[in-house]
């Protein structure tokens, strides 16, 4: 149904001819189809013309700067859902919270660092197609008028048993981390790290489906059936210990803190729909497997491993991957013992 | 001693791809006297907009190829220009000085 990582039609805005042949070069090697626009003026009639997935925007530009052309796009009906990332140097990090409190989608600092850059732009695009296909759903189904009434006052639909993976992510000690620094390195941590964890979700053909914090609740198996979905599960879980070991290598390299995390797993049936707003997560589901990823996950704190999974993920797994049994663990408000395996990194 | 960040630039001939980091080197060298040259004119004429933007460009390139010293010289004029103040003395001079280090480094580091 869905495919993963597709490459996207971007607009680079920039008056500086280094920084858009860096941008374009860069994209294009990652597969995008890249356009360019000098300054503000030239970006609305291209944005105008043509059909773009996402913009990078420079801020700082003669004329029209980043600021007006992300105001008038999110004025306009027309141009208001193309995400646009803010590009910008160290130094204008006060203008870059104005844009993002405005509606920008995200911003990039620059130098721009290659591995931010592909996964926050891989990030923008799925999100934007997430929220192009639940547009696409609420056509199907109903009038243009009730799609608005349902769009503005929340909805759900559907919810039906299926098979699935349910993935539980969340920052160790976040809060310590997140009192020792101003709220702009706070939200730039986030953003670089649930860039790269939605990443490794997407990339193992997993749906992300819920912010909470600074945790992460993910799907495989649904809303398009896998065969494979523990698999997926568990190999994606593996990535994100992976990806965050670059991540705290970058943290470290720029004195900033580094971060842990633990990774809850389990499979089994599940009852999924689509719930939730516009602007908020579409698809997500409910029931005891859900209920018991989360604990699990709670539980690698105290057995201090970062992957923990159940029983029935455990069953799904190649003989390549490594897991060790801790045995049965009761959880609270849970009658049944849970018999969890520890999955190691390599 | 050389004054290009090796592990910068090596960084940017990765995102760009070896193949287009020339054609990233000539854009620089060509724009870059373009910037320095408008800061002078507006430096002359009182025109603080303008000689802040071009800082301010010639330093978010210059610390794209991992020119740190030049990229903190041209920061330096930027923030005298956010705040209006255009006694900047012989720092064009010492800009441009660096700026010729720069270019003739990265002559030398086109594939």
């Amino acid at each position: 149904m869905r495919s993963r990582l597709e490459p996207g039609r971007l607009l680079v805005v920039d008056d500086n001819k280094v920084n858009r042949i860096l941008l374009a070069r860069g994209l294009e090697g990652q597969g995008h189809r890249v356009e360019t626009a000098e300054n503000g003026k030239q970006a609305l009639e291209k944005l105008r013309k043509d059909t773009f997935d996402l913009v990078l925007l420079d801020i700082e530009m003669p004329e029209m700067n980043g600021y007006q052309v992300l105001e008038t796009c999110l004025r306009d009906s027309e141009l208001r859902d193309i995400p646009i990332i803010m590009t910008s140097s160290l130094d204008e990090i006060e203008s870059v919270v104005k844009c993002v409190e405005l509606g920008a989608e995200d911003y990039l600092n620059k130098p721009i660092n290659p591995i931010l850059l592909r996964a926050r732009v891989n990030a923008s695009l799925e999100k934007k197609r997430l929220r192009d296909e639940q547009r696409k759903l609420f056509r199907t189904f109903a009038t243009k008028e009730v799609a608005d009434e349902l769009l503005k006052t929340g909805f759900s639909l559907g919810g039906k048993y299926v098979h699935a993976s349910v993935m539980f992510t969340d920052i160790r000690s976040f809060t310590t981390i997140s009192e020792k620094q101003d709220p702009a390195t706070t939200i730039e941590l986030l953003n670089n790290y649930f860039a790269l964890m939605i990443e490794a979700v997407v990339g193992n053909s997993g749906t992300v489906n819920q912010f909470e914090g600074d945790g992460l609740m993910s799907i495989f198996g649904a809303p398009a059936q896998d065969d494979d979905h523990r698999e997926h599960a568990v190999r994606a879980a593996l990535e994100m210990i992976e990806l965050l070991k670059g991540f705290n290598i970058d943290q470290a390299a720029r004195q900033k803190v580094q971060i842990g995390i633990g990774i809850g797993i389990a499979s089994g049936n599940v009852i999924a729909g689509f719930t939730g707003t516009q602007h908020r997560a579409t698809y997500t589901c409910v029931g005891d497997t859900v209920n018991i990823a989360a604990r699990i996950q709670d539980h690698t704190r105290a057995v201090d491993r970062p992957i923990l999974i159940d029983q029935y993920t455990r069953e799904g797994l190649p003989e390549d991957i490594h897991v060790e049994s801790l045995g049965p663990v009761l959880f609270k408000g849970k009658q049944q013992l849970i018999h969890t395996f520890a999955v190691n990194p390599a | 001693m050389p004054v290009i960040d090796k592990v910068i630039f090596e960084e940017l001939k990765q995102m760009s791809g070896a193949d287009f980091i020339n054609e990233l080197i000539d854009a620089f060298l060509e724009d870059a006297p373009h910037m320095i040259q408008t800061m002078q004119t507006a430096a002359e004429t009182g025109d603080v907009e303008t000689f802040r933007r071009n800082a301010h460009s010639l330093k978010s390139n210059a610390y794209t190829f991992g020119a740190t010293e030049l990229g903190g010289l041209a920061r330096e004029l930027e923030a005298m220009g956010r705040e209006n103040n255009l006694a900047i003395g012989d720092r064009l001079e010492v800009l441009r000085e660096a700026f010729g280090t720069v270019a003739q480094e990265l002559r030398e580091l086109r594939i």
